[in-house]
């Protein structure tokens, strides 16, 4: 295997806030031709119970995969980054990003791998916000794809 | 009412390099497999592809729409098992999402998925929990 295992339960210290501002989300809404009002009119969002537009459900990977990079870019693990495809993604969501957020990421490798000549790296990234809520946590799974 | 065995209304979305080039800079995923031919080409692939978290986000407007609120999403996951390979014309590429209601449990309705280009499945195992 490629990947050093020992990396499996190793956690990267918490990122700097990113903060989320409405232009942002409408960019990324517009981005992948979502035109929900949810996503940029702030009296829509407050009638569905949200206190400012909330972000589609796939946004939160704008910050998890920067999150994501120190872990990637450490010589230590062995990724040969051009060979990796994405395997999974996968949210849980405690609510939806919101305008107005401050976003905080921990990201922990959950898993390592080796079956048919490729091997797996999983990683977990809990956010929240920095005063400590909980927003959502996202599983996320490459696959490197082996010589062979 | 909601209830198990449900069709999702499917939808059609069309993608082109503009469409990929506009998604690098808002995601800030900027791989080069993603925009640059050469690059796809040297890593193996047919050519530019799109990126997967741009397909998912796709088959989630599928999910939202059906919902109304995109904040009822509790759960959303997949597998990407093909690219989808946008070739360098107006054209671009058809991503096709279907979708059925598989179960309903404590006010919980769970997706499932089925996304295709040509023909051919580019997602699997990909669900959504939605809030009722």
């Amino acid at each position: 295997m490629a990947l050093d295992p020992s990396f499996v339960g190793r956690s990267y210290p918490p990122t700097e806030p990113y903060a989320v501002g409405r232009e942002k989300i409408r960019e990324f809404a517009d981005a992948i031709g979502a035109d929900e009002p949810a996503y940029r009119d702030p009296a829509v969002a407050a009638a569905l119970g949200h206190p400012d537009v909330i972000a589609p459900p796939t946004f939160p990977v704008v910050v998890t995969m920067a999150a994501n990079q120190a872990l990637i870019d450490d010589p230590a693990l062995g990724l040969d980054y051009s060979r990796v495809v994405h395997g999974d993604q996968r949210f849980a969501y405690v609510r939806p990003v919101r305008a107005g957020d401050r976003l905080v990421c921990v990201s922990t490798v959950e898993e390592i791998m080796s079956r048919g000549g490729h091997d797996f790296l999983t990683t977990r990234t809990e956010v929240a916000t920095d005063a400590g809520e909980r927003v959502v946590t996202v599983w996320s799974r490459l696959v490197v794809r082996g010589e062979g | 009412m909601v209830h198990v065995g449900q069709d999702l209304a499917p939808q059609t979305y069309r993608v082109t390099r503009a469409d990929l080039v506009r998604y690098a800079g808002a995601s800030g995923d900027f791989n080069p497999i993603h925009w640059n031919d050469r690059t796809a080409v040297a890593v193996g692939l047919p050519g530019v592809i799109a990126h997967g978290m741009f397909t998912m986000a796709l088959a989630a407007r599928a999910v939202t729409a059906w919902a109304g609120d995109p904040g009822a999403v509790i759960e959303y996951g997949v597998r990407f098992t093909k690219p989808v390979v946008v070739p360098d014309d107006d054209h671009g590429a058809e991503v096709v999402v279907a979708g059925v209601v598989r179960a309903v449990d404590e006010g919980v309705a769970q997706i499932d998925l089925t996304v295709t280009c040509s023909g051919e499945k580019v997602l699997a195992q990909a669900r959504a929990k939605i809030r009722l």
